[in-house]
């Protein structure tokens, strides 16, 4: 029990560290999802088949693969940063492709009567997509993009394996020190539901507000 | 763009020259990128002989060989595992009793909301288990309870006539699950489950993490061996196809059984929709989507 009032700042550094990664990695997945959905929908095919390749590749990759490879792999180009920028980076591409495909299908849900009722009452392509595509489509898409940020946060486990500051890497202080390991974990997996409660809670209040009435 | 959608009209001739001169712009963009990345592959010196000559020895290539084995020797446990024990926990958040119902509600929560790698190093680290039988543990509790979750939506998605139907003939509850509702859920659930085996497949790669030797594990030993001039990109240049393309191959294979069922007039029953992984939320995908 006393696992955690003894080693109290450990455990909020290591919580901390959590939820940068899941804040920092979700800003860049959901802009970098942004552009790829922008490019998927996009009327120029080259644009299009980078997006396509971008998901397909990155869906089916595993998350462990690509941490090896951003984190082990970019230095050897000269790029040499923070562990932590390559685990935003690693992390904010690979949820991106999840988050192109929640905003591809929210698109898709909107009917082609929207867009032709908008075009012909004379709206531009930026008029049409602001005032009547892309209210629709964020409406519906607020569930999936919640799941996908949940399980954000779950995959950012793996960064504290590659030696970031976060939740899970805090075990090995622990023991070092010699504490009970069983109470370790339990206080680590108490932080887990702490970030994934609180982002499932915010995404039921973006829901109750703006999500699609059923 | 095939057909029309909410976003553009069909184009006119204009638009249409219009558009092919974004298209030259943004192929010269891509390609430029594409360029750079060569160079700096080529200028780093990843294509020289000693980087690439260790995949041309026989014990390097047994060596990811056995690490390939080894990978899908996790993933087939895993799989077989996690779907008895998904059956095991959708029975008993189906079961007529209470305390069962809770306790596997319980049980199917928990495990959902944990990081799996939580549970992989738990198992490895405190209850000092080897490496295998404790990525193959960790992947069975997380995989296996949203697999339970896929079940019970499954079954309670079969149209509720079919139900009350067998009932009334005077079938008892065992019989109803047996002979009307698993089988007709099953064929609808499918894809759903095979999308969750890529996710198995996926983070069978954590065993990397500790230290199970797999197929990560063996591209790791290659790449830190100073004869052949650390030849980590040229390792990621090989496993990395391989590792994506049996992930693609087995997402694939869910995308063609689901298009398969949904011709089939046995499944016309039920409509099956995913369940989330790990979440509290209302669903919205489809059930062959790729999961992160």
């Amino acid at each position: 029990m006393n696992v955690l009032t003894d080693n109290l700042s450990t455990y909020w550094e290591g919580f901390l560290g959590t939820v940068e990664l899941t804040v920092y990695s979700s800003l860049l997945a959901l802009v970098l999802g942004f552009v790829m959905v922008s490019f998927r929908v996009a009327p120029v095919a080259s644009l299009r088949v980078f997006g396509t390749v971008w998901v397909t590749v990155l869906r089916n990759t595993p998350l462990t693969l690509l941490f090896f490879a951003v984190l082990l792999g970019l230095p050897r180009f000269g790029l040499v940063l923070p562990f932590k920028v390559f685990a935003v980076l690693a992390l904010g591409c690979y949820t991106s492709s999840f988050i192109c495909e929640a905003l591809r299908s929210g698109i898709n849900t909107v009917p082609t009567g929207q867009g032709e009722a908008a075009r012909s009452l004379g709206m531009t392509f930026a008029q049409t997509l602001s005032a009547v595509v892309l209210p629709q489509a964020f409406r519906s898409v607020i569930p999936p993009i919640g799941s996908t940020l949940i399980a954000l946060a779950k995959n950012s486990a793996i960064a504290g394996a590659f030696s970031v500051t976060e939740l899970l890497g805090t075990y090995k202080t622990m023991s070092e020190l010699g504490y009970n390991i069983v109470w370790t974990f339990a206080w680590i997996a108490l932080g887990y539901l702490v970030v994934t409660l609180a982002i499932s809670a915010l995404f039921h209040e973006l829901e109750r507000t703006w999500g699609v009435a059923r | 763009m095939t057909g029309a959608t909410a976003l553009y009209d069909v184009p006119g001739p204009r638009t249409r020259r219009r558009h092919r001169r974004y298209g030259v712009l943004a192929t010269a963009v891509l390609l430029g990128l594409l360029a750079w990345v060569l160079y700096l592959l080529f200028s780093t010196g990843q294509f020289t002989y000693t980087k690439w000559m260790p995949f041309a020895y026989k014990g390097i290539q047994e060596l990811l060989l056995r690490g390939l084995g080894n990978t899908l020797r996790a993933f087939g446990l895993a799989a077989a595992f996690s779907l008895v024990l998904g059956g095991a926990l959708a029975t008993g958040r189906l079961s007529d009793h209470r305390p069962v119902r809770w306790a596997a509600t319980v049980v199917v929560e928990f495990f959902r909301a944990m990081p799996v790698l939580v549970m992989i190093f738990f198992i490895f680290v405190a209850l000092k288990v080897q490496p295998l039988p404790a990525l193959v543990a960790g992947l069975t509790l997380y995989n296996g309870s949203v697999l339970a979750e896929v079940f019970r939506s499954g079954v309670n998605a079969v149209e509720r006539g079919q139900r009350e139907a067998a009932f009334a003939l005077g079938m008892r509850k065992t019989q109803v699950m047996a002979h009307v509702l698993v089988p007709q859920a099953v064929r609808a659930m499918l894809p759903a489950i095979i999308s969750q085996l890529v996710v198995a497949l996926k983070d069978t790669s954590l065993g990397y993490l500790i230290t199970y030797e797999e197929f990560l594990h063996a591209g790791k030993l290659i790449a830190s061996n100073l004869d052949y001039d650390l030849p980590f990109i040229p390792v990621v240049m090989v496993i990395s196809p391989i590792y994506i393309g049996m992930c693609m191959l087995l997402s694939w294979f869910a995308g063609w059984v689901s298009r398969r069922e949904q011709r089939s007039p046995k499944t016309e029953a039920v409509a099956v929709a995913a369940a989330e992984p790990g979440t509290l939320l209302p669903g919205g995908e489809p059930p062959t989507a790729p999961r992160p």
